[in-house]
Parts: C-alpha cells; sequence; structure tokens
C-alpha cells in the first residue's frame, strides 16, 4: 500500500447547463515503475495507478489506462459538460487493490 | 591505452547491443499499435499531440493529445522500456476530446499518439523529444 495518497481536484462551483467546463486532477502517488533498482541491486515491485475514471451522475466523462510512463503524483486535465446540477465521481485504482474516490458537487 | 583481444571484443559487443536494443523498443510500440488498431489502417490526419521539444527532466514530461471526434486515444513512448504510456476512453459527457497528463521518459525520442475516431478508423501523429536528463531511475 503506497502511504501518503491524497487525491486533490479542482472543479468550479457552478456552471450554464450544458456548458464545458475544465477539470484537474492531482493524486500524490509514487508510481513506482518497477524499473528502478534499490542500494542493493535489487528491483522495487511496480505500485502504480492503473486507472482513472471520471463519472458526472453515472454517466462516463473520461476513463484513463495509466501505464509506468505516467510520472509521480499523476496528473490529469480534461473538460466535461455539465447538462444539470449533479456531482462529479472521481475514482482512481491502485495496484495493490486499493480505491481512492473523491467527489465533488456542482450547481447550474 | 593498449586493447587485448578479448577487450576489444567486449567493446564491439556492447556496442553492437546499443544499436540492438533501441530496435527492440519500437518493435514493442508496433506491437501495441496493432493491438490497439487490430491491423486496419492508419490515417495522418485527426489527432494533435502537443508536447515539448526539449524536455529538460525526463521524469515530467507535459503532453497534451486533441482529437476532436475521437472515442479513444493512446499514447506511446517508443524509446522506453515499456512503450505504454496511457489510453484515454472519452465518456458522452467529456466536452472535447482533449486531455494532458504528465509522462516519464527514458530518453530522446519519439512520443506517438494513435486516435481511434468515432467511425472506427484510426488517426496518428507523433512528435520527438528531446531529453536532456533521462526519467527512468537507474
Amino acid at each position: 500500500m503506497a502511504s501518503g495518497v491524497k487525491p486533490r481536484v479542482k472543479v468550479p462551483k457552478s456552471a450554464s447547463a450544458g456548458d464545458a467546463i475544465t477539470i484537474k486532477t492531482l493524486i500524490s502517488h509514487p508510481m513506482e515503475s518497477g524499473q528502478r533498482k534499490d542500494g542493493d541491486g535489487n528491483p522495487i515491485p511496480r505500485s502504480i495507478i492503473n486507472r482513472f475514471t471520471c463519472e458526472f451522475n453515472g454517466q462516463s466523462v473520461i476513463d484513463i489506462t495509466l501505464e509506468p510512463a505516467i510520472s509521480t503524483n499523476p496528473y490529469f486535465e480534461f473538460e466535461a459538460t455539465v447538462p444539470e446540477a449533479g456531482e462529479f465521481a472521481f475514482t482512481w485504482y491502485d495496484d495493490d487493490g486499493s480505491v481512492y474516490n473523491d467527489n465533488k458537487a456542482i450547481t447550474v | 591505452m593498449d586493447f587485448t583481444r578479448r577487450e576489444t571484443l567486449a567493446l564491439g559487443g556492447a556496442a553492437a547491443l546499443t544499436f540492438v536494443l533501441p530496435f527492440r523498443a519500437s518493435a514493442a510500440a508496433d506491437d501495441a499499435i496493432a493491438e490497439f488498431t487490430g491491423g486496419a489502417a492508419i490515417a495522418d490526419a485527426g489527432v494533435e499531440l502537443t508536447a515539448p521539444e526539449i524536455a529538460e527532466n525526463g521524469n515530467t514530461v507535459p503532453i497534451a493529445v486533441s482529437a476532436p471526434g475521437a472515442t479513444a486515444v493512446m499514447v506511446l513512448a517508443s524509446g522506453n522500456p515499456t512503450p505504454g504510456v496511457a489510453t484515454f476512453n472519452f465518456g458522452p459527457l467529456a466536452a472535447s476530446q482533449t486531455a494532458s497528463t504528465r509522462m516519464r521518459l527514458a530518453g530522446t525520442q519519439d512520443v506517438i499518439a494513435i486516435a481511434k475516431l468515432a467511425d472506427g478508423s484510426f488517426a496518428r501523429s507523433s512528435k520527438t523529444v528531446k531529453v536532456t536528463i533521462g526519467g527512468c531511475g537507474g
């Protein structure tokens, strides 16, 4: 289990119906690629976030598959349409089975 | 400095290996592309990849992809030990098929973006990024 994992999401508090808004997400995570070696020359096992999804009221906005080539503290920026007031649900899936969530409500 | 026969052979072997390794890496990238497209033809227009020409730090290279009308975009780094970077699947509520992130690059290489468009066709774009300090530990 990677320690100190903390998701951070930036979503505007309100928008007009049908508007496109920009969402920025960041999660602090070491994203150990599995390529590095420790001081004794033993490979450090891979430990990354392998999937990130964003949904709005149950409808998919974006679903990203991550590989080890994504940097430490994976950052994503994308745009979403807001048809009505509701809640964005952000989910990160860790290699070790942990799931990290964050929700952000938005008013129209 | 005198080289013995053995040292000369070892040097030659090492030099040959450095030529062979990049070729193997790009073959892995081609395999990943074939898996994503299913062997379909790839057009040149339809996807835009934004990446810096020179990245000082290979650990965090900012990139952005934009592919109007695409359902999925796959990003590959042809010179990394494993070529895959990320696959973006855009849902019905994505306002634009645009996303940006930060990636690791092991060294100077081509970054490739393959977009799967809504009509089932594929588009490709690539960009060479020069990396000053590689981002794969070591």
